[in-house]
């Protein structure tokens, strides 16, 4: 029995954080921010061909597609560190929730399309909000009445769609259409959250045509929804990783009434606070990437705890890390607010923490028939 | 990440679950009461087959296998499952024992392990004082050289099972001239020796008895030097290996815990419904869940770490906090579930479950404020494991 990172995975970790360390300092990802402004799409694309070059982009793609084959956990360890650093990147649409669904419904087009993600020529964008929570009267549909297949609607807030190349759109729970980013009648606009390192859009179809349906991939999208889930709640933890780290190094270092404010007792208890709900999710998120590949029964329902519960401690750490910075902490020059607003925005982008618990009950069958 | 246990304790299990599928005793084991005879007995046969006092030294009367944290699982898993007592939740095995191993005497050793852990000797531990609680190392309570003899006076208070005890494990200040830290021995104390007295102290949950609780006076107690455990003055050093084992037996059931609070949101009904079609009562124990689930993760982290000889660091700190708070959480939410009947105790008419999550609610309390109280250990946390300055002592007047 053995709990914990493998040798190869720690060595992983250390590899991304090393290379995130130092080629995505603060300060890029505020000249990205600048660059992306409200137009164009926020990921920082050479930064993720060089992800892509160290086996990043197709970390979960089979081998057979050129990708490194490897599981849910490691990719975990990957959307952490790239939390942790507030990345700009496609990881969780295309490195994730893309290839997972791909690889479930097989087929040419698909391999072709797992392929391009693995070389990190295609970024995919998914769209699947409409799934959990229906605003706006928001849906894409296959056009009734005719048999040609093509689509209408919209979809909102879908993820890292904006600058996508292809785009995986749920019709719903068991219907997946493969479309063409740039195909005649759709419309991408950004949708500008708090958080200015992760791409959101609305897609708009007026008589699109896809390239495939997939019916009865049900299985397919389920199982790209766990995915997404366990590695939307790595990267938050990641996230708070980091501003646990940086709450602690301000504490050691400013002073206030001749002492550094790490040595109130108030400040002390607001840092072992923080860091007492950061290791336990920890636990819970790697048994969560384990459950995905190994115990595929608790995988739907752990998946969904694993993030309602970092989505949770998430806001608390977010929020306290902020105190702790006293006034600067409020500044847009300080930074801390890219990790603030990456918490923020990540909380309901699968499901916000309500609704994956009520899933959750329901997934294990405490909820009794009416 | 491999959760599967090595084909080799396959066997183990077989045979655990031999054991007790032969030897479950018909009636309950009441671990908790007095000296009772079928309790030594049970313990006994249990040290015959190895599931307690596993790993202790045969020549200190336990089976001398090697250490093997694994097995240690699968004996916990097994008598779990059967509902069987796996040996003595209580002062003397889980504190004192470890202790001896480390710091006591061949002859303490001897003379205490054995009885200790077949239960025939039970042991309470006198720390606290009514001065000294979390601030532990000012304590008070003297022993003056006499002879070859310490002569005890003081008191001691909190001291869970003194009326019920042979024996207690006790810190006094034997050097008065020394430093606060310096100056403490930790000794071995029968408890029947003139001029101690035991004061049961009625606690919160009303119990006396099983959760027991009491002020010891001490006025001239006549205790041998060589009832020392290790060498004078280092009582303080001593001390802190208890309370680690004190601190690590507190691991929580908390998955079982969970799931009985969703067996009895399944069975109490409000207005007809039962409380788990509740969306409101429901997500709260989901929240719970999900905090169970980490905990329950959290401790096979730990374990893994144990088996591999790695240092947990910060994680294995939070571990006391976070498990005592989550206990007293589930009870609070089984609480409000019943509602108005939830406040029933004293086996009232409409009481459920014979009064157990009002009983748990104070019991996790207690084990809030017990062995190092929360603040302390954010404290912990904080200093020793986020590296963060300690408090800086208070100009003397
Ligand atoms: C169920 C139970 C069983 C027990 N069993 C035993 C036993 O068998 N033997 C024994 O010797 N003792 C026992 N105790 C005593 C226990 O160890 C003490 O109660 C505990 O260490 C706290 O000490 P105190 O009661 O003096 O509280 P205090 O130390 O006076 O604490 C009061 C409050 O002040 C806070 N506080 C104190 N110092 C600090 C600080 N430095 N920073 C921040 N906050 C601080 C505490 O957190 C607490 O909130 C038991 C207690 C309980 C509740």
């Amino acid at each position: 029995m053995d709990f914990g990172l493998s040798e190869d995975q720690l060595l992983l970790e250390q590899t991304v954080r090393g290379f995130l360390a130092d080629q995505v300092a603060i300060e890029r990802v505020r000249d990205q921010r600048q660059k992306a402004g409200s137009k164009s799409c926020p990921n920082d694309r050479a930064i993720w061909s060089q992800l892509a070059e160290l086996g990043i982009a197709g970390i979960v793609v089979p081998e057979e597609q050129g990708g490194s084959g490897l599981g849910l956990l490691d990719a975990v360890i990957v959307s952490q560190a790239l939390g942790h650093a507030v990345t700009p990147t496609p990881f969780l649409a295309t490195a994730v929730m893309a290839p997972t669904a791909l690889e479930a419904v097989g087929g040419k087009l698909a391999e072709d399309w797992l392929a391009g993600i693995a070389s990190g020529e295609l970024v995919v964008g998914v769209a699947v909000t409409e799934l959990f929570s229906v605003r706006e009267d928001a849906g894409v549909r296959l056009r009734p009445g005719r048999q040609d297949g093509k689509l209408d609607g919209k979809a909102i807030m879908a993820l890292d769609a904006f600058g996508a190349d292809r785009l995986l759109v749920a019709l719903d729970a068991t219907t997946l259409a493969l479309v063409d980013a740039s195909a005649p009648g759709l419309e991408k606009t950004r949708l500008l959250t708090v958080d200015a390192t992760r791409c959101t859009a609305e897609l708009s179809f007026d008589g699109v045509d896809p390239l495939a349906v997939f019916e009865g991939a049900g299985a397919a999208i389920a199982r790209m929804l766990e995915a997404g889930r366990i590695a939307l709640a790595a990267d938050t933890l990641g996230a708070c990783e980091s501003m646990v780290e940086q709450a602690v190094a301000y504490a050691k270092d400013r002073k206030q009434f001749d002492r550094v404010i790490g040595s109130f007792q108030a400040v002390k208890h607001m840092c072992a606070e923080m860091i007492a709900e950061v290791e336990p999710a920890r636990s819970l998120l790697w048994y969560a990437a384990h459950a995905f590949d190994g115990v595929p029964d608790e995988s739907p329902w752990m998946s969904c705890h694993a993030l309602a519960h970092i989505a949770e401690i998430g806001r608390e750490i977010a929020s306290v890390s902020t105190q702790v910075h006293g006034g600067i902490g409020w500044t847009d020059e300080q930074n801390l607010h890219f990790w603030f607003k990456r918490i923020a925005n990540a909380r309901h982008l699968l499901g916000g923490p309500e609704l994956l618990r009520a899933r959750a009950a329901d997934l294990q069958g405490l909820v009794p028939a009416a | 990440m491999d959760l599967e246990f090595d084909a080799r304790y396959d066997a183990f299990r077989e045979q655990v679950r031999e054991f007790l599928a032969h030897n479950k005793p018909g009636g309950a084991i009441g671990m908790a009461e007095g000296r009772a005879e079928h309790r030594i007995q049970w313990l006994s046969l249990l040290i015959e087959h190895g599931y307690w006092a596993r790993t202790i030294p045969k020549e200190y009367g336990g089976y001398g296998a090697e250490p093997d944290l694994l097995e240690t699982v699968i004996m916990d898993e097994e008598f779990n499952k059967a509902g069987v007592p796996r040996g003595m939740m209580a002062q003397g095995p889980s504190m004192l024992v470890p202790t001896l191993l480390t710091h006591g005497s061949e002859e303490q050793r001897e003379r205490w392990i054995a009885p200790t852990m077949r239960g025939e000797v039970m042991w309470c531990q006198g720390y606290s004082e009514p001065g000294s609680g979390s601030d532990l190392a000012s304590l008070q309570t003297a022993a003056r050289e006499d002879g070859d003899d310490f002569l005890i006076n003081g008191q001691k208070i909190w001291t869970s099972g003194a009326d019920q005890s042979d024996m207690c494990f006790i810190l006094v200040r034997t050097e008065p001239d020394a430093k606060k830290h310096e100056g403490i021995s930790y000794i071995l104390l029968p408890m029947d020796t003139p001029g101690i007295e035991v004061q049961p102290l009625r606690t919160m949950s009303g119990d006396i008895g099983d959760n027991s609780f009491n002020q010891v006076l001490f006025s001239d107690v006549r205790v041998p030097k060589a009832n020392v455990v290790g060498a004078r003055g280092e009582g303080w050093k001593i001390a802190n290996t208890t309370l680690k084992h004190e601190r690590s037996s507190l691991n929580a059931n908390a998955e079982g815990t969970w799931m009985r609070l969703a067996r009895l949101m399944k069975k109490e009904t409000i207005n007809g419904v039962p409380a788990i079609a509740s969306p409101v009562y429901r997500d709260r124990l989901m929240r719970l869940q999900a905090r169970a689930l980490s905990m329950k993760h959290h401790g096979m982290r730990m374990l893994t770490c144990n088996l591999k000889g790695e240092s947990s660091g910060v994680a294995g700190l939070i571990v006391k906090l976070q498990n005592c708070q989550l206990s007293f959480d589930m009870s609070a939410l089984a609480i409000d579930v019943m509602g108005e009947l939830g406040a029933l105790y004293d086996h009232t008419k409409y009481e459920r479950e014979r009064g157990y999550w009002q009983a748990h609610s104070m019991f996790s309390l207690g084990l809030i404020i017990g062995g190092g109280t929360a603040q302390i250990q954010k404290n912990i946390i904080a200093e020793r494991g986020l590296g963060l300055p300690r408090e800086p002592k208070p100009a003397k007047a």
